[in-house]
């Protein structure tokens, strides 16, 4: 740790890869512990990791026996006052969800990315794949509300990760960054502006750290070492902290306010770009990588007349469920193109008033402009 | 020794090892000895890309490619269903990676020694996750280059010692051995299919690429990772001590083998009397 280099890269322009964009985003964000497995796609994070963090005063870097243990480590030292991430691709995603509820339910403020490539199982593990989206909502057994990113680009592979951060701080709960291969190992130009503005979790001397005053409410959140009294437990618990296996009452409470805080505030935390869909006959609702080809397609049928638009999921957990309903109204047809058996299209059946038509690639390839256009002049 | 091997192959040509891999010569000899009556578990490592894929799989003995961390349980599930159908002359071999066997598959692995599963677990260790892109993993040893240790491992951290921890099971069989000294090697194997029990042979296997060596030198570097000391040829005697099968043949000192690999290039003169001096330490604690 010579600390002579400036931890954050400097304004300017650069020529980089979504998975180096992404843990600059990180290092951005205030991140200075990191906990990792070697796993492609994603690996080329945690190697600009361990040189970036060996190079910043109170950087840490490990490389764990397993994916369980990085996010275990991330899980230790958020609470030990540390601002931790880890990344990994689908089988190490995998082997992360037990854990992943635990910082549910302990309101473990921490950024996971996960650069997605084809499944299930082994899969094709070079390949892009856009199979895990449901796994990040669902994956660990019980009720709880994440939150997810799903970046299109270099420039949002460094945004989206710092944004991430903020709102893991700001709600209390683990964050995903849902990369695909195609992203992440995509080289492009990225614009770093003036430092982020970057958000802490609230602290508050004396307060319990697992309760709140607000039935939806995020509460502040000591650290080890701080002069409050902290036990913190993945059983079921209240305000304190402390162990109430037997309560109906307090997991009822828990498990209501972990999930309302961040459903009731969903406003404050979806975000959707939309491309054009005012006067749209059909609407595309694609999300990641997926979303460029869209935008290229909808462009294109554009000029030869085709009234269609791009509805672009910039977070698909929670759900932008009000936004469906409003752009995906009856009247509409809506075409909804996943690296995937149709994971997104499911939840956007839910929510629109118009027809449904899911586009699914699950061959280890994106999806082409082509595919799109063809499918958009089919139904047109 | 005379040099009695048999010129069926298990390993065919097609594989997609990379000029010089140690893996690819360690399989196909380990196979030589074992024969056709074998099932090869094998978890996420380069073997999983050597293997090739349908319908030019390498290997023209059954395989299961299992998750990273499961190779000892899932050999301990095909063994024992095997035992239960009466087919106990099939020898069921895991054949696993560094990373698999002294990081993710580790728990697995104490799991079906202490269980005392009766097939054989084989570590080809090639000292780092070189399918991923050549990051450290707790066989890494001090002072190498790789991906995550850009300034070289440090010395504090060393080489998690795989064989004192298998020790410590008691396992039926425990030794070490490398296809660049290839008559202990296939005497082992020989030994190894023999025993009942949990067998564990700790293979020392030379990668070019992640040891910064040409391809053409990596038997003779690997040669010299015997000959400095560095991976002494050894065998658990019947009262669990480990004892050397050879000696060096032609002594050097650990340096010869350091300078011959871009790896080490971060280690510096001054560092080398101490690493000398521990494996001099070790050797001799298995004389």
């Amino acid at each position: 740790m010579s600390g002579h280099e400036p931890a954050i890269m400097p304004p300017g322009n650069y020529y980089l890869t979504g998975n180096e964009a992404l843990a600059e985003g990180a290092i951005a964000a205030g991140c200075r512990f990191y906990a990792g497995y070697p796993i492609t796609p994603s690996s080329e994070i945690m190697e600009r990791m361990a040189a970036r963090l060996d190079e910043i005063d109170g950087g840490v870097f490990m490389q764990m026996e397993d994916e369980i243990a990085s996010i275990c480590a991330v899980i230790g030292a958020v609470w030990a006052g540390a601002r931790g991430m880890t990344a990994t691709s689908g089988p190490g995603f995998s082997l992360m969800q037990e854990a992943i509820g635990y910082a549910a339910i302990t309101e473990t403020p921490l950024v996971i990315a996960d650069i997605q490539r084809a499944g299930p199982g082994t899969g094709q593990a070079t390949k892009v794949g856009g199979g895990d989206l449901m796994q990040a909502k669902w994956g660990s057994h019980g009720d709880y509300t994440p939150i997810a990113m799903c970046p299109w680009s270099v420039q949002e592979m460094y945004d989206l990760t710092i944004r991430a951060f903020n709102l893991a701080e700001t709600w209390r709960v683990p964050v995903f960054v849902m990369g695909e291969e195609a992203v992440g190992h995509l080289k492009e130009g990225l614009t770093v502006d003036a430092p982020p503005a970057v958000i802490n979790h609230r602290e508050e001397k004396g307060a319990t750290p697992f309760g709140h005053e607000l039935p939806d409410g995020v509460p502040p959140m000591p650290a080890f070492g701080e002069g409050e009294k902290l036990l913190i437990t993945g059983s079921t618990h209240d305000h304190r902290g402390f162990r109430k296996t037997d309560d109906p009452a307090v997991q009822a409470q828990l498990t209501g306010r972990i999930n309302d805080k961040i459903m009731n505030h969903r406003d404050e935390i979806v975000d959707t770009e939309a491309h054009a869909v005012d006067d749209a006959d059909i609407v595309v609702v694609a999300c990641g990588f997926t979303a460029r080809s869209v935008l290229y397609a909808i462009e294109t049928l554009r000029t030869e007349g085709l009234k269609v638009g791009l509805l672009r999921l910039k977070t698909i957990w929670p759900f932008p469920d009000d936004i469906i309903r409003t752009v995906c109204g009856s009247g509409r047809k809506i075409l909804v193109p996943e690296m995937n058996r149709g994971q997104m299209a499911g939840e956007v059946m839910k929510y629109a008033g118009g027809d449904v038509i899911p586009l699914n690639r699950t061959d280890g390839r994106i999806i082409h402009p082509h595919l799109i256009m063809e499918t958009i002049r089919g139904i047109a | 020794m005379l040099w009695n091997v048999t010129t069926a192959e298990y390993l065919n040509s097609g594989h997609m090892a990379c000029p010089g891999c140690g893996a690819s010569l360690s399989m196909r000899h380990a196979l030589k000895v074992l024969g056709e009556e074998t099932i090869v578990v094998l978890p996420a490592c380069c073997w999983s890309i050597i293997a090739g894929g349908f319908p030019t799989t390498a290997l023209s003995v059954p395989l299961l490619h299992v998750p990273f961390a499961t190779a000892a349980a899932c050999a301990s599930g095909v063994r024992r269903a095997l035992l239960s159908r009466g087919r106990e002359e099939v020898t069921v071999m895991a054949w696993a990676g560094d990373g698999g066997t002294f990081d993710i598959g580790l728990q697995a692995l104490s799991g079906a020694a202490e269980r005392r599963e009766d097939f054989l677990y084989v570590c080809y260790d090639n000292e780092a996750y070189m399918n991923t892109g050549i990051q450290q993993s707790s066989a890494t040893p001090a002072g190498a280059w790789t991906t995550t240790t850009p300034a070289g491992k440090e010395f504090a951290y060393g080489k998690k010692d795989i064989l004192e921890i298998l020790r410590a099971h008691r396992p039926a069989y425990l030794v070490t051995a490398t296809i660049a000294c290839p008559e202990d090697f296939l005497a082992k194997f020989a030994a190894a299919r023999k025993r009942r029990g949990f067998r564990f042979i700790h293979l020392l296997s030379p990668c070019p690429p992640g040891w910064k060596i040409d391809s053409r030198d990596s038997l003779a570097v690997t040669r010299l990772a015997v000959d400095s000391g560095v991976f002494p040829l050894v065998e658990m005697d019947d009262g669990g001590r480990l004892r050397l099968t050879c000696e060096p043949a032609h002594p050097v000192p650990v340096a010869d083998y350091l300078r011959a690999q871009g790896r080490f290039r971060t280690v510096r003169d001054e560092d080398l009397e101490p690493l000398q001096r521990r494996v001099d330490e070790r050797l001799e604690s298995f004389r």
